[in-house]
C-alpha cells in the first residue's frame, strides 16, 4: 500500500462523493421536468436556460431559510438524524464498481473504492442502518405526528428489507459469491442476471421502490393524514437534508440495480471493435450511467404513473405477497443448481 | 500497530456506551447506546477478519432487534412520571445481587488468563466460504437444529398474534 | 339519469380475477399511458413573452362611450344600474345647461356615474339595457389595487377620451347578430 495508492483512493472518494451530490441535485431538476412532460406540462423553465439552475436556487432557498429547533425537542437527537439519513445515503457508493480498472504508466487503478468480499451484506447493513435516521428524527421531533410517520416509513422499511434479502439471497446463490465486483465481472457481454432471476429482479425492484420511500410505496410522506409524516417539524436545510438523502437513496438503487441485475459497467458486443482497455473502461463507465440515468427516470416514470398504496396493502404486499414470492424464487433456484442430482435420483 | 491502537480505541468506546447504556437516564438514549456498542463489536470483528459475522451483527442486531427495541420504547414513552416506585428492600437485594454478580465475574476473569486456547487461530476462518463449510459440515446438526428454534419461535408468535385460536 | 359521454363505466365490486391480481400488465399499460403523454406537444403558453389573445367579445372593465362628435352618449336613464344583477352601478344626474352641447349628447347627463368593480361580476347585463350604446365591456383587464376604494371607478376612468387616439374600440363586440338587430329600428332600443 503505497502513498500513491492511498491518495488514489481519497481522489476516487472524492469524485464519487462529488458525483452522488450532483446527480443527486439534479434528480430534483429531473423530478420536476419528467413530473411536468409526463402531466403534459414544462416543468421548471425559469431559473438559467431551460432551468438548468433550479436546484441552485432550491439549495440556496433551504439555505436562507429560517431554521428553527422545536422548544421540546431532543436537540442532539434533533440534529442527528437528517444527519444520519445524509451519511448512511451516502456511504453505499463506497464497494459500488463504477468500471473496469484504468491502466497508467503500467499501475492499474480499478474504479472501485473498496472491493469487500461481503459488499452486498454491507449495502444491507447501510441500509438497515439508514432506518435510524428516519426514526430518530421522528422521536426527537417530541410531536405525535412526527412520531407515527416515524414508526410507519420505519416498519414499511424493515419489511421490505426482508423480501430485499431473500431475493438477493437467490441471486447470490447463482452468482456463487457477495462481492459486488466478482457479481458485476460475471455478467459481462450478454450474461446479465436480469435473464437468470428475472421474478428475483422483480422483486428486488419492487422492494427498492419501498426502501426508497417512492410512489407507490411513498406512506412515510403523508400530508394527508399525519401532516407531513416524520419531517414534520423540520425546517431549513435539516429538512432539505432528509429530501436529499431520498435522491441520494434512488440513485443508489438504481446504480445498485444495475449493477446486480442489468450488467453494470459491462456493454455487449463492443469489446468486439474496440481494443483499447481505458477508452472500453471509460465507455463501461459511460454505459452504466447510461443505466442509472434509466433507472432514476423508471423510479420518476413510476412515481407519476402510480397511485399510492393503503397501508394495509401495503403490508400485504410485503409480508404475503413478495417474501412468499422471493422465498419460491431461492426453491427454484437451488431446484434448477441442483437439476443433475435430482434428475440422477428419478433415473436410478 | 495500527489495528491494536483500533483495538484500544474500540475497546474504549464499547465500554464507554456500554457503561453508557445502564446511567442514561432515558430509555431512548440507553437504545442508541447500545446501538453503538454493537457498532464498535462490528468493528472488533473486523479487526480479527471477519467481515461476514461483522456485516451480520450489524444487520441483524443494530438494523433489526434494535429497531424493534426503539419502537417499543417510543410508543410506550417512558419517562420519570411512569416510571414506578421501588421499595427500599427491592434496591437493598438488587444490590446484593449484583454485588454477588460482580464478585463471580471477578472470580471467573481472574482464573481466565490460564486458559490456553487448544488449537491455533486461524485468521481465515471468518471468511465466508470457510465459516459456511464449518457451518455446513462440522456443525450441521445445530445450524438446523436452531433453525428449527427459530421456526417454533415464528409460530409461537403467530399463534400469540391471533385473535382466537380455535 | 342519462350518461353525459359514453366513456362511464359503472362501477362493479367484484373479485379480481388473477390477470388482475398479478397488477402488472395494469400497472405497465398505465405506464405506456403516461410515456405517450411524455412526448405530446404541450400546451403551455410563456405568460409574459408569450400572451393568449383575448376573444372579441371578452367583458373586461367597462368603458362609456362618446359619440363622433366627442359628446357623452350617456343619458343617465338608470337602466344599466336597474339591469345590473350585482347593483354595482350608482349615478346621479344632471341638466345640461347652455354652451354643453359639445360635452353632452342629450339634455340630461350623469354628473357622477360609478362602478364598484368588486361588486361588478361582468355580465354585461349594462352593455345590453343601454339604448343609447354609451356603455360597453372592453377587453381590458380591470387592474388590481391595494384597497377597496380604489375598486370604484368613477367618470375620469370609465369616460374614454375626446382625442382620437384615447377612443377605445368596440366594434369587436359587434358581433353580426349585434349589428342585424340594430339594423330594426322598431325595437326601443334602436331609435334616436
Amino acid at each position: 500500500m503505497t502513498l500513491g495508492y492511498i491518495i488514489y483512493k481519497l481522489i476516487l472518494v472524492v469524485v464519487v462523493f462529488a458525483i452522488t451530490m450532483v446527480i443527486a441535485m439534479y434528480s430534483t431538476y429531473a423530478e420536476r421536468k419528467v413530473a411536468g412532460f409526463l402531466q403534459d406540462r414544462l416543468g421548471p423553465n425559469r431559473a438559467g436556460p431551460f432551468g438548468i439552475l433550479q436546484p441552485v436556487a432550491d439549495a440556496v432557498k433551504l439555505f436562507m431559510k429560517e431554521e428553527t429547533i422545536p422548544s421540546v425537542s431532543n436537540k442532539t437527537l434533533f440534529i442527528i438524524g437528517p444527519a444520519l439519513s445524509l451519511l448512511t445515503a451516502c456511504m453505499t457508493g463506497v464497494v459500488i464498481p463504477w468500471g473496469k480498472s484504468i491502466t497508467i504508466f503500467g499501475e492499474s487503478y480499478p474504479l472501485q473504492i473498496a472491493d469487500v468480499n461481503i459488499g452486498i451484506l454491507y449495502i444491507f447493513g447501510v441500509v438497515s442502518i439508514g432506518i435510524y435516521g428516519i426514526m430518530i428524527g421522528g422521536w426527537a421531533s417530541n410531536n405525535k405526528y412526527s412520531l407515527l410517520g416515524a414508526v410507519r416509513a420505519s416498519s414499511q422499511m424493515i419489511s421490505y428489507e426482508v423480501a430485499m434479502g431473500l431475493s438477493i439471497i437467490a441471486l447470490i446463490m447463482t452468482t456463487g459469491t457477495l462481492s459486488v465486483g466478482e457479481i458485476a465481472a460475471q455478467q459481462n457481454s450478454w450474461h446479465w442476471n436480469v435473464l437468470i432471476q428475472p421474478l428475483g429482479c422483480l422483486i428486488f425492484i419492487v422492494c427498492a421502490f419501498a426502501e426508497t420511500n417512492r410512489a407507490p410505496f411513498d406512506l412515510p410522506e403523508c400530508e394527508q393524514e399525519l401532516v407531513g409524516g416524520y419531517h414534520t417539524e423540520y425546517s431549513s436545510m435539516k429538512m432539505g437534508f432528509y429530501l436529499f438523502a431520498e435522491y441520494i437513496n434512488m440513485f443508489i438503487s438504481a446504480t445498485v440495480i444495475s449493477t446486480f441485475y442489468f450488467g453494470g459497467y459491462n456493454m455487449p458486443f463492443v469489446a468486439d471493435y474496440v481494443h483499447n482497455e481505458n477508452l472500453l473502461t471509460l465507455l463501461g463507465v459511460a454505459f452504466l450511467f447510461a443505466k442509472i440515468f434509466f433507472g432514476i427516470f423508471f423510479f420518476m416514470w413510476v412515481r407519476w404513473t402510480l397511485p399510492r398504496f393503503r397501508y394495509d396493502q401495503l403490508m400485504n404486499l410485503g409480508w404475503k405477497v413478495l417474501i412468499p414470492l422471493s422465498i419460491l424464487n431461492i426453491v427454484l433456484t437451488g431446484a434448477w443448481m441442483m437439476r443433475h442430482e435430482i434428475l440422477n435420483v428419478f433415473i436410478k | 500497530m495500527i489495528t491494536t491502537y483500533l483495538f484500544y480505541f474500540l475497546s474504549f468506546l464499547a465500554i464507554m456506551c456500554a457503561l453508557m447504556v445502564v446511567f442514561s437516564k432515558n430509555p431512548v438514549h440507553s437504545v442508541l447506546y447500545l446501538v453503538l456498542t454493537f457498532f464498535t463489536i462490528a468493528g472488533h470483528y473486523v479487526l480479527l477478519n471477519a467481515q461476514f459475522l461483522a456485516a451480520v451483527h450489524v444487520i441483524v442486531y443494530a438494523g433489526a432487534i434494535m429497531v424493534l427495541f426503539l419502537f417499543v420504547i417510543m410508543l410506550m414513552n417512558l419517562n420519570k412520571d411512569t416510571e414506578p416506585h421501588k421499595k427500599p428492600w427491592l434496591k437493598f437485594s438488587a444490590a446484593i445481587a449484583s454485588g454477588l454478580l460482580l464478585v463471580v465475574l471477578v472470580g471467573s476473569l481472574k482464573g481466565a488468563e490460564t486458559i490456553v486456547p487448544t488449537n491455533a487461530f486461524n485468521p481465515n476462518i471468518g471468511l465466508i466460504e470457510n465459516l459456511g463449510k464449518t457451518l455446513f459440515h462440522d456443525f450441521l446438526l445445530p445450524f438446523e437444529v436452531s433453525s428449527i428454534l427459530l421456526l417454533v419461535a415464528m409460530v409461537g408468535a403467530v399463534m400469540l398474534g391471533k385473535k382466537s385460536i380455535k | 339519469m342519462l350518461p353525459l359521454t359514453n366513456r362511464s363505466k359503472v362501477v362493479v365490486k367484484k373479485e379480481m380475477s388473477l390477470y388482475e391480481k398479478i397488477y402488472l400488465p395494469a400497472v405497465i399499460s398505465g405506464m405506456i399511458i403516461t410515456m405517450s403523454h411524455f412526448f405530446r406537444k404541450k400546451p403551455t403558453i410563456q405568460y409574459p413573452e408569450q400572451k393568449r389573445e383575448f376573444s372579441g367579445i371578452y367583458r373586461g372593465q367597462h368603458v362609456l362611450k362618446r359619440d363622433e362628435n366627442g359628446a357623452e352618449r350617456c343619458t343617465s336613464c338608470g337602466l344599466c344600474a336597474v339591469a345590473c344583477p350585482a347593483e354595482a352601478i350608482t349615478m346621479t344626474s344632471a341638466e345640461r345647461k347652455k354652451g354643453e352641447e359639445k360635452l353632452y349628447r342629450e339634455e340630461k347627463y350623469a354628473a357622477t356615474y360609478e362602478i364598484n368593480m368588486l361588486r361588478c361580476i361582468f355580465c354585461g347585463d349594462c352593455e345590453e339595457a343601454c339604448p343609447k350604446e354609451a356603455i360597453f365591456l372592453t377587453d381590458r383587464m380591470v387592474i388590481p389595487e391595494y384597497n377597496r376604494k380604489s375598486f370604484i371607478y368613477r367618470k375620469d376612468i370609465l369616460v374614454e377620451g375626446i382625442e382620437n387616439d384615447k377612443r377605445i374600440d368596440v366594434t369587436r363586440r359587434q358581433t353580426p347578430a349585434v349589428i342585424e338587430f340594430k339594423k330594426h329600428k322598431e325595437f326601443d332600443h334602436n331609435r334616436l
